[in-house]
């Protein structure tokens, strides 16, 4: 029986980036359980020397022509940015002061 | 309720390529019926109303001029707003890309505004695709034309809601585990899921790449496979779109004849948790079948039973990394006040932009991934993913095509599964395998459930590449009903 504690929500969560409050954790700790548990009946099918597949299509390496194609322009692309700056994106810091 | 609106689209284009009609009055008489009932119905999230009728009167003017015109030409198309518009707001249901208007069109998009489609407007739909009621929307739910106070199915649940009340006589959608055909089945209009790599991917916003597939919303059969003809087809842009052309989708809905067509009915989609109604609707319909001359069978496939775990890992495992890319740096919704690291700036921006449901699939997926869970879970799902491949194939040996209900029960009500998500993934118990196997499947309507009076899906499924057999026996089985039952199964929807 699989089990998924609050403390590791939280964990998860925090891999994920998402600050989630004290009253979701609350209330996803329970549900999350749930859906595993349920979830968990893939590992009653005998399955150890089937070869998994990640994909319908028997694609492996698709290529193109390495060809220079014209991109988006460059305040298109920058017109939905939160924030701008010199034509980049500016973005929060990134690395710690140390 | 104006004429123009109740037509099919082939009527409609007929129409406007004989002169009877112009493009600018068919567009203008949806415009009205939305702006009359949209507000019951809450298919749309954003209108396009002047765009349509410039992209309306374009055909005009080629008609005008002599042009020839594609098949579908000034014909209305509503858009899920999973696809990216240029110019037009995408939100795919979700906070984060609230007033987001993306700089260039999806594929399928460009498609369609070059065979002369107007796109009316973006259709609401589950948040990221995540749901199947619409309810998971940050914009709140899409109402079932059928009885307002119920579902119109999931995620898609805006483009079929359009089609039936009226709004648009085409839609496009897209379908991970039902998302077409789900919502197809409950609001009783045609949904289908082609081949995966049938249509471009290329401008969708992502949920899990391994499962999208785009595909058409209709009235009838014969409309979606025009929709599905126009849109399909190889795509350099799209690196998992199939370089070979669309089956012969509208042929076979044309032809629509299933004699001597060995169905095969799937023990393992029925039973326990299925509504009687839905049974008794589902064999009925394969008993007509019969009668048109298939050689319908019962089949086996006894891997589909774990069909929904199995997606239920793979999915959530896909989309937490696909949704990695709402970061809050390059587009979207950004919360700063104050916050220094831009790691904190993610994690509040995703705690304030996404919805319960998507914050629950990113962790589960996040969980199934992790290091020491990573093959108990992920792995073992994907060796399910190849047993029930294995199942369609040892049945494809048997039969041309499998059918099965579309869904398990008819809409349900607002609100009555929300707040438990393991009750709402089981109404894509049925639509499930075929997302896993990549095959095409289709829902057509099959009448109403006698316990309520509510649309019953029968879906059809087919080997990768034979998308024409879905539409042979969904057209054939639609003849055949409109004939007993002397009209089409939305007359018999109540007026909005």
């Amino acid at each position: 029986m699989p089990s998924i504690t609050r403390p590791e929500v939280a964990h998860l969560a925090r891999l994920a980036r998402i600050a989630l409050t004290d009253d979701e954790l609350d209330r996803l700790a329970p549900q999350l359980e749930v859906i595993l548990t349920s979830v968990a009946r893939v590992g009653e099918v005998a399955a150890a020397d089937i070869p998994p597949t990640s994909h319908a299509l028997p694609l492996t390496n698709v290529y193109r022509d390495d060809e220079v194609r014209p991109s988006l322009p460059l305040d298109a692309v920058l017109a939905a940015a939160p924030a701008v700056e010199d034509s980049r994106f500016r973005v929060p810091r990134i690395l710690d002061d140390e | 309720m104006n004429d123009l609106i109740r037509r099919t689209a082939a009527e409609t284009a007929a129409a406007i390529a004989d002169g009877e009609v112009s493009a600018v009055e068919v567009a203008q008489a949806h415009l009205d019926r939305i702006g009359e009932v949209d507000d019951k119905v809450h298919a749309f999230l954003h209108l396009a109303a002047e765009t349509a009728l410039q992209s309306a009167r374009r055909v005009d003017e080629r008609r005008a001029a002599g042009e020839p015109l594609g098949a579908l030409a000034g014909v209305p198309v509503a858009v899920k707003d999973v696809f990216t518009t240029k110019g037009l707001p995408t939100t795919c249901g979700s906070r984060i890309l609230d007033g987001w208007v993306p700089p260039y069109d999806a594929t399928v998009v460009r498609r369609l505004a070059d065979a002369g489609l107007v796109v009316l407007g973006k259709t609401n739909m589950d948040e990221f695709a995540m749901g199947s009621s619409t309810e998971h929307s940050a914009f709140g739910p899409t109402h079932n034309p059928w009885d307002l106070d119920r579902i119109p199915g999931g995620s898609g649940g805006g483009s079929a809601a359009a089609v039936a009340a009226f709004e648009a006589p085409l839609a496009v959608g897209t379908d991970t585990g039902g998302s077409i055909r789900q919502p197809a089945a409950v609001t009783g209009t045609v949904g289908a899921k082609p081949t995966y790599g049938g249509v471009s991917r290329y401008g969708i916003v992502a949920l899990a790449s391994s499962l999208d597939q785009a595909g058409p919303c209709a009235r009838t059969v014969l409309d979606a496979a025009l929709l599905h003809a126009m849109i399909g087809g190889h795509d350099p842009l799209d690196s998992t779109s199939i370089d070979a052309p669309v089956p012969p989708v509208v042929e076979a809905a044309r032809r629509a004849g299933v004699s001597g067509l060995k169905v095969g009915v799937v023990r393992e989609l029925s039973g326990a948790g299925y509504q009687p109604g839905v049974e008794q609707r589902f064999r009925e319909a394969v008993a007509l079948l019969e009668e048109l001359g298939a050689e319908v069978r019962e089949v086996s496939c006894p891997h589909f039973t774990y069909g929904l775990p199995a997606y239920y890992l793979i999915l959530p495992s896909e989309a937490s990394s696909n949704l990695a890319r709402f970061d809050a740096m390059r587009y979207g919704l950004r919360v700063e006040d104050g916050l220094a690291g831009a790691e904190e700036v993610m994690a509040r921006t995703r705690e304030a932009g996404f919805g319960d449901e998507v914050k629950r699939r990113i962790i589960l997926g996040t969980y199934a991934l992790s290091s020491g869970y990573y093959d108990a879970y992920y792995g073992q799902a994907q060796r399910v993913r190849t047993l029930i491949g294995r199942d369609f194939r040892a049945a494809y040996e048997l039969v041309d095509v499998l059918v099965s209900p579309a869904t398990p029960v008819t809409a349900f009500r607002l609100g009555e599964r929300v707040d438990d998500p393991l009750s709402m993934y089981l109404n894509d118990l049925c639509t499930i395998p075929a997302n896993l196997d990549g095959g095409p499947a289709l829902s057509v309507p099959c009448g109403v459930a006698p316990e309520d009076g509510l649309p019953v899906g029968l879906q059809v499924m087919a080997p990768a590449l034979a998308d024409d057999r879905c539409y042979r026996v969904a057209a054939a089985l639609e003849a055949a009903l409109a004939d007993r039952w002397g009209s089409v199964l939305l007359d018999e929807a109540p007026a909005l």
